[in-house]
C-alpha cells in the first residue's frame, strides 16, 4: 500500500492533480460503470435500511414515515431497559449461543482428524459427500427432520424414549429440552461443512513431522495431540473468535421453525422477538431499538474477538 | 517388536476411525433415509411407528396428492424462478464489483470495499428493511424476495480475491493487443476464474431456493409465496395445504406420507445438482474461509 502511495505521489508531480484525476476516470469509466448497479444495491436494501435505523429514536407511524414521524428520543431504549422480556430474550439469545459454541466447536475438527485418517479414497469421499450434505438443506426441511426423529410415538427414537420412560415427552415442546434441539440440530446440519476449513489446515501440516514422531515411537494418537492440533491452532482459534463475532444473531430462522409458545421461556431469541413482536404489533420503532441494539452488541462482539485473536498472537480477523 | 506392537496400535486405530465415521454417516442419513420411506408408507403404518428404512405396504398417494396440488405447483414454478433470476443477478453482479475492486489501480476501490465491509460488521436489522422495501412498493413482488439479497458482500470478497490473483501480465498482454476493460473481463478473467464462479453460484442458488424468512416479511398473496413457505405450511397442517383439491376427502389424506413426500419434492432439485459442484464447493470455501 505504501509503495502505491509513493506512485501516487510521484505522478502528482508530473501532472497537475486534477487532470490527473480525470485521465484516470476516463481510462476506467468501464470499471465504474461495472459498479454501478452492485453499488445501487448497497445502498437500496444496505444503506437506506441503516438510514431507516432512525426511528428506534421516533414514534414511527405508517402515515408519516420514516422522514416525518416524530422524534421521541430514547424513549423506547428507556422502555427496553424497562421490560423484563427483553432481559430474557437476550439471555436466551447469549446462552443458546454459549451453549452452541461449547458444543460444537470440538465436532468439526474431530470429523475432519476422521476423515484425514481413512486411507480408503472412495470411503473418504462417501463421507465427505454424505456429511457436507445437510448444510444446504433449508431450516423448513431440517425442523421437519428434526420433528419427525424427536416424536416419541412415531419417530425412530421411539424405543430410545420408551427405554427412558419418556414416551409422553415431545423434547421440542419442552422447556427442558429445546435448548439441546437447537445444539443438536444446528450441529446436525453445519459439523460437515465446517469440517471443511480444518480439513485443508490438516493438509497443510508438513508431513514430515509425522514421519520424525513415528520414528520416535509415537502412535496415531499421540501424533494427533502433538502435532497435528497445535499444527491447526491458528485454524481453531481463528473460527472460535469468527464464531464469538457473530454471536448474537444468525439463528432466527432456525428458531422460528422449531420454537412454539410452550418454549419461549427458553427458546425465544432477539430475532423471533423482534419479527414477533414488531410485525405482527406493528412495534416498529421498540423493535427497531432492539435490533439497533443486537448489531451495535454484535460489532463490539466482532471488535472484541479480533482484539482477542491478536491478543493470542493470532491473525487479525480482517 | 516394535514395529509389530505400533501397527497393531494402528490396525486398532483405523478400525475404530473406520467405525466412528460409519457412525457419523448414519447419523447423517438415517433421519433423512426415514422420511423419505414415510413418504412410500401407508399412513396406518406410520401412525403405529413401525417404519423405519424401508416403506411399508410400499405406494405413491402422497406423491400423486403432492405433485396434483396446485400450490405446491405454483410455489414450486415461483421458487424456480427467483433461484434462477436471482443467481444470474447476483453472480453478474458480484462479478462485476469483485473484478473491478480487484483493480488497485481504480481511485476510490478501497473507499467503496469499505462501504461493502461495513456491511458484514453492522446490519440495519429486520424491521428497518422490511420498511425500506415497503416504501419501494415491493411487497407482494418476487422481486421483494430477489433484490433485497443481491448484495453478498462474502461472496465478493472471494472473487476480488481470485481476480487479484491472476497476474498482471495478461492483462497488460491484452491491452497490447487492444482489448478494451469489458472484452479482458469477459475473455479472459471469466473463463479463468470458472471454479470460484461455480462456488458462489451454487452458495447463492442454494440461499435463494431455501430462502424462507424474507417471503414471510414481504408476501402475503399465496399464488406469489416461494417453496420453502408453502413447505412450512403443508408441514404444519396438511389438510389446510390440500384443501384445494377436492377429490380427496379430508379422511383420506395420508397427512404424515404427505408430509415426507413435500419434503423430498422440495429437496430433490438441491440433492441432483450437489455431487456435480462438489469439487468446486470445496476448493472456493478453502479460499474463503482462509482468506476471508
Amino acid at each position: 500500500m505504501q509503495r502505491m502511495e509513493k506512485v501516487e505521489l510521484t505522478q502528482k508531480r508530473a501532472h497537475p492533480a486534477r487532470a490527473r484525476w480525470l485521465l484516470d476516470l476516463k481510462r476506467d469509466y468501464v470499471l465504474y460503470l461495472l459498479l454501478l448497479p452492485g453499488l445501487a444495491a448497497l445502498l437500496l436494501f444496505k444503506y437506506l435500511p441503516m438510514y431507516g435505523v432512525v426511528i428506534a429514536f421516533k414514534d414511527f407511524n405508517l402515515i408519516s414515515g420514516i422522514w416525518g414521524s416524530p422524534w421521541a428520543g430514547f424513549k423506547h431504549f428507556e422502555e427496553l431497559f424497562r421490560a423484563p422480556k427483553f432481559y430474557s430474550v437476550l439471555e436466551n439469545t447469549l446462552l443458546i449461543n454459549f451453549y452452541k459454541l461449547v458444543f460444537q466447536f470440538p465436532l468439526p475438527i474431530l470429523l475432519a482428524l476422521m476423515i484425514n485418517e481413512v486411507r480408503n479414497l472412495m470411503f473418504k469421499r462417501f463421507a465427505q459427500t454424505i456429511t457436507y450434505l445437510p448444510h444446504f438443506l433449508s431450516w423448513v426441511i431440517i425442523s421437519a427432520v428434526f420433528i419427525n426423529v424427536l416424536s416419541p410415538q412415531t419417530g425412530i427414537l421411539k424405543n430410545v424414549f420408551a427405554f427412558f420412560g419418556m414416551s409422553h415427552i415431545m423434547m421440542i415442546a419442552d422447556e427442558r429440552f429445546f435448548r439441546g434441539v437447537l445444539v443438536a440440530s444446528s450441529a446436525w446440519k453445519e459439523t460437515g461443512w465446517s469440517s471443511i476449513i480444518y480439513l485443508s489446515a490438516i493438509l497443510a501440516v508438513d508431513p514430515q513431522l509425522f514421519e520424525a514422531a513415528k520414528i520416535d515411537g509415537a502412535g496415531k494418537l499421540r501424533q494427533i495431540w502433538h502435532i497435528t492440533l497445535p499444527g491447526i491452532r491458528s485454524v481453531i482459534v481463528f473460527i472460535i473468535m469468527l464464531r464469538i463475532g457473530t454471536a448474537l444473531g444468525n439463528d432466527l430462522e432456525q428458531v422460528l421453525m422449531l420454537y412454539s409458545p410452550f418454549v419461549y421461556s427458553v427458546g425465544d431469541v432477539i430475532g423471533t422477538y423482534v419479527y414477533r413482536i414488531g410485525l405482527g404489533q406493528m412495534k416498529y420503532s421498540f423493535t427497531t431499538a432492539i435490533g439497533l441494539f443486537q448489531s451495535l452488541i454484535g460489532m463490539a462482539l466482532i471488535f472484541g474477538a479480533n482484539k482477542l485473536s491478536k491478543k493470542f498472537g493470532e491473525r487479525s480477523l480482517w | 517388536m516394535n514395529t509389530k506392537l505400533q501397527s497393531k496400535g494402528e490396525t486398532v486405530f483405523s478400525v475404530t476411525n473406520y467405525i466412528l465415521l460409519l457412525l457419523v454417516i448414519l447419523i447423517c442419513l438415517i433421519p433423512v433415509v426415514n422420511l423419505v420411506a414415510k413418504s412410500f408408507s401407508d399412513e396406518a403404518s406410520i401412525l403405529a411407528g413401525d417404519v423405519f428404512l424401508w416403506p411399508i405396504n410400499f405406494n405413491v398417494d402422497a406423491y400423486e396428492v403432492v405433485l396434483n396440488s396446485k400450490r405446491f405447483l405454483v410455489s414450486f414454478q415461483n421458487s424456480v424462478i427467483i433461484t434462477v433470476l436471482g443467481t444470474i443477478l447476483n453472480v453478474l453482479l458480484t462479478i462485476f464489483t469483485g473484478y473491478a475492486l480487484s483493480r488497485s489501480r481504480l481511485r476510490g476501490a478501497k473507499a467503496i470495499m469499505m462501504l461493502y465491509v461495513f456491511t458484514m460488521l453492522f446490519s440495519a436489522g429486520i424491521i428497518p428493511t422490511y420498511l425500506i422495501v415497503k416504501e419501494l412498493g415491493l411487497l407482494n413482488s418476487l422481486w421483494a424476495l430477489i433484490l433485497p439479497s443481491l448484495v453478498s458482500p462474502f461472496n465478493m470478497i472471494i472473487v476480488r480475491l481470485y481476480f487479484f490473483g491472476i497476474p498482471d501480465s495478461l492483462e497488460e498482454s491484452a491491452k497490447m493487443d487492444g482489448a478494451g476493460n469489458l472484452r479482458i473481463l469477459f475473455q479472459i478473467m471469466i473463463p479463468l476464474a470458472y471454479p470460484v464462479i461455480a462456488t458462489i453460484a451454487l452458495f447463492c442458488a442454494v440461499e435463494y431456493w431455501n430462502s424462507y424468512f424474507d417471503a414471510l416479511m414481504y408476501i402475503n398473496d399465496s399464488g406469489r409465496l416461494p417453496l420453502q413457505v408453502f413447505l412450512r405450511e403443508m408441514l404444519m397442517s396438511v389438510s389446510d395445504a390440500t384443501s384445494n383439491i377436492d377429490m380427496l376427502s379430508s379422511a383420506d389424506v395420508p397427512q404424515e406420507a404427505i408430509r415426507g413426500a413435500t419434503v423430498v419434492a422440495a429437496t430433490l432439485p438441491i440433492v441432483i445438482v450437489y455431487p456435480f459442484l462438489q469439487r468446486f464447493f470445496v476448493k472456493g470455501m478453502v479460499l474463503g474461509a482462509v482468506k476471508g
